[in-house]
């Protein structure tokens, strides 16, 4: 292939260094401020110019489904060498869950006709880690899962697949999606031309009735899955601690005597 | 019981059954009149430990010819839902091949799924699921509000395995519809990474190294006190993600559960996502030389202390003992 449209899917969250709360009445995640670059989605990024690049040309195109057109993210992925990016923001998304996102990533990914999506294998915030492959389904698309190695070898890719016991070499051809897991690359930092120039790579926003969807399929209308309640788990309280003056090894010893493990 | 009939997706690798899927087998059991597995592959070399587990009846997909077991496992199962015979409920392991089969299922059904599931209680006439949230400082409740078998993907250690005395599951093929191109991914080959001693999901004793250790090299001294107290080597997302450690042995939310009689974390912080895998173990020591790590709040025994002196004398002392 000498030229490789790749779509990463990338979701912008909440810093997970700062303070995550449900919100009280919806038991929705509270996704005020400024939204991040999931950190999980900046491997696929990387990934994606990479493959671009390894095919001898193309471009990365992001797709990302945010509230309040929110867009640092994005730009963090533009900033890295994204080319563009598709964003769907729209009062009516409040709410939606896996399937009505995976509905709505479908339809805007549609746009770009893409030869290979990527997205992480799961989200930081949200982890249901079924989103991509729902994607896929909708869109009618084989798709390999927990890849941690992708090669391009001309209209197919191999991907190095997690399994329980070690790995399978799975080989699918284009168009597909992959999902990758962390660490399969080292994301780049953005370079300060990177980020200069990011600020002007177009960035095309679309509302739910744009990708000529029905707002009863998303949000809370069609989301079939309810929260009952939110409740502190039961604590596991600290036991003793102590501190290592040389002796600290004759706890753990004292410690798996006690519990009849040694 | 409030529930008349639950189908239980079997993971399997040739012969060999996840353990998770037997866990839902058993769960299924207590919950549902009838319980009836759905796999792929020979169903026969696995009847036994299947019906043993509680289920009456396997249906089996049939060979994938090299396919992954998503595509086809949804497709089948989505095409009995459809076609009549359907399910009050669904479990299905919170595995690689589970998450696929959910994802393509929940697609083609247009029904919604919920994962991370770490426990489900009857109520009315459903179920309610639990979900450990914020590392499992918090528990979410959660059910489905509209008609139609729900789909719940379950973490593994949410139940106990408890074989019966039920004979084989007896078993049947189900057809797969065309998959058209959802279905070209193949596989070409299948890599073991050997690891000796115990598994790490089933292991008594669990060490895990975590970034504290400083380099690849010192994570030989996990290993060391692993092998001396019989039990497996885990590590932190970090150091596997570093490359020190193959991915096999994470522990933690994208990594294995697990649930030992003790389980020593060393030079690992305590991050809420490690903290979801390992927080259920019976006890729990850890060595780390900030003593404000998060680990400290849930450890029954903390040394504050720096691994690479605690851990070598620790070894010492058990070399000496054996
Ligand atoms: C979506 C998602 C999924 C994740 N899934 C997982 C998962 O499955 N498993 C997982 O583990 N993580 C997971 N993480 C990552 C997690 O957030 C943490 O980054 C990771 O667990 C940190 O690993 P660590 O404790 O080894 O490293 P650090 O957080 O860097 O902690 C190192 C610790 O070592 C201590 N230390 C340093 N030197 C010494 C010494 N000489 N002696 C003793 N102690 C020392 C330090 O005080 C510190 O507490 C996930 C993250 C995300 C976003
Ligand atoms: N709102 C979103 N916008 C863009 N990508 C998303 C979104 N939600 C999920 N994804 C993609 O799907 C992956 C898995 O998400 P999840 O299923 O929520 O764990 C994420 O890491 C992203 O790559």
């Amino acid at each position: 292939m000498c030229s490789m449209k790749v779509v990463v899917c990338v979701k912008q969250i909440p810093d997970p260094a700062g303070n995550l709360r449900l919100d009280q009445a919806s038991h929705n995640l509270v996704r005020e401020g400024k939204l991040i670059l999931d950190e999980s989605d900046s491997y696929g990024v990387e990934m994606g110019l990479q493959l671009a690049e390894q095919a001898g040309g193309g471009e990365v195109t992001l797709v990302s489904m945010a509230p309040n057109s929110e867009t640092s993210g994005l730009r963090t992925a533009l900033a890295m060498g994204a080319a563009n990016a598709i964003l769907v923001s729209d009062p009516a998304l409040g709410g939606t869950d896996a399937l009505g996102t995976a509905k709505i990533l479908a339809a805007a990914i549609k746009r770009a006709e893409p030869d290979l999506i990527l997205a992480a294998t799961e989200s930081s915030d949200g982890y249901t880690g079924t989103v991509p492959v729902q994607v896929a389904e909708l869109l009618g698309l084989p798709s390999v899962t927990f890849s941690k190695k992708v090669t391009v070898a001309g209209d197919k890719v191999i991907v190095e697949r997690q399994t329980e016991l070690g790995y399978d070499e799975v080989e699918v051809g284009l168009p597909a999606l992959v999902t990758v897991t962390a660490g399969v690359v080292e994301p780049r930092y953005p370079s300060f031309k990177g980020i200069m120039a990011a600020k002007s790579k177009p960035v095309e926003e679309l509302s739910v009735a744009d990708l000529g969807l029905d707002t009863s399929e998303v949000g809370t209308a069609g989301s079939r899955q309810q929260v009952v309640s939110v409740v502190p788990a039961e604590a596991r309280s600290a036991g003793e601690i102590v501190t290592d003056d040389g002796e600290g090894f004759q706890h753990i010893l004292a410690y798996l005597e006690r519990i009849k493990v040694i | 019981m409030t529930l008349n009939v639950i189908w239980v997706v079997v993971d399997r690798t040739g012969d060999k059954v996840a353990t998770v899927s037997l866990e839902l087998l058993s769960k299924a059991r207590q919950l549902a009149t009838t319980v009836e597995a759905v796999t792929w592959g020979d169903p026969s070399q696995i009847a036994e430990v299947v019906g043993a587990h509680g289920a009456q009846t396997m249906h089996s997909v049939g060979d994938l010819g090299g396919g992954l077991p998503g595509p086809a496992v949804g497709a089948a199962i989505a095409d009995q839902v459809r076609s009549g015979s359907s399910p009050d409920a669904i479990f299905i392991p919170q595995t690689y091949n589970g998450r696929d089969i959910a994802g393509r299922l929940s697609a083609r059904l247009d029904r919604p799924v919920l994962t991370n599931i770490v426990d489900v209680e009857e109520s009315g006439s459903g179920l309610i699921t639990e979900h450990a949230i914020f590392g499992g400082t918090e528990v979410l409740r959660a059910s489905f509000t509209a008609a139609g078998p729900g789909l719940f993907v379950i973490r593994a250690k949410s139940f106990a395995a408890e074989p019966g005395t039920d004979g084989a599951a007896t078993t049947d093929n189900w057809n797969v519809p065309d998959l058209a191109s959802t279905g070209a991914a193949k596989i070409i080959s299948s890599h073991v990474e050997e690891s000796e001693g115990p598994k790490l999901d089933e292991a008594p004793v669990v060490v895990s190294g975590g970034r504290g250790l400083g380099d690849a090299a010192s994570y030989q001294l996990i290993e060391n006190v692993a092998k001396l107290l019989k039990g497996a080597a885990g590590a932190s997302r970090a150091i596997v993600d570093a490359g020190w450690v193959p991915y096999s042995h994470q522990v933690g939310q994208t990594g294995k559960t697990v649930k030992p009689t003790v389980y020593i974390a060393c030079g690992i912080s305590g991050a809420t996502q490690h903290m979801v895998g390992m927080k259920n173990s019976k006890n729990i020591i850890a060595i780390n030389k900030d003593q404000e790590a998060p680990i400290f709040s849930i450890a029954d025994l903390g040394i504050v202390g720096d691994v690479k002196k605690v851990l070598p004398q620790l070894i010492e002392a058990l070399e000496k003992r054996n």
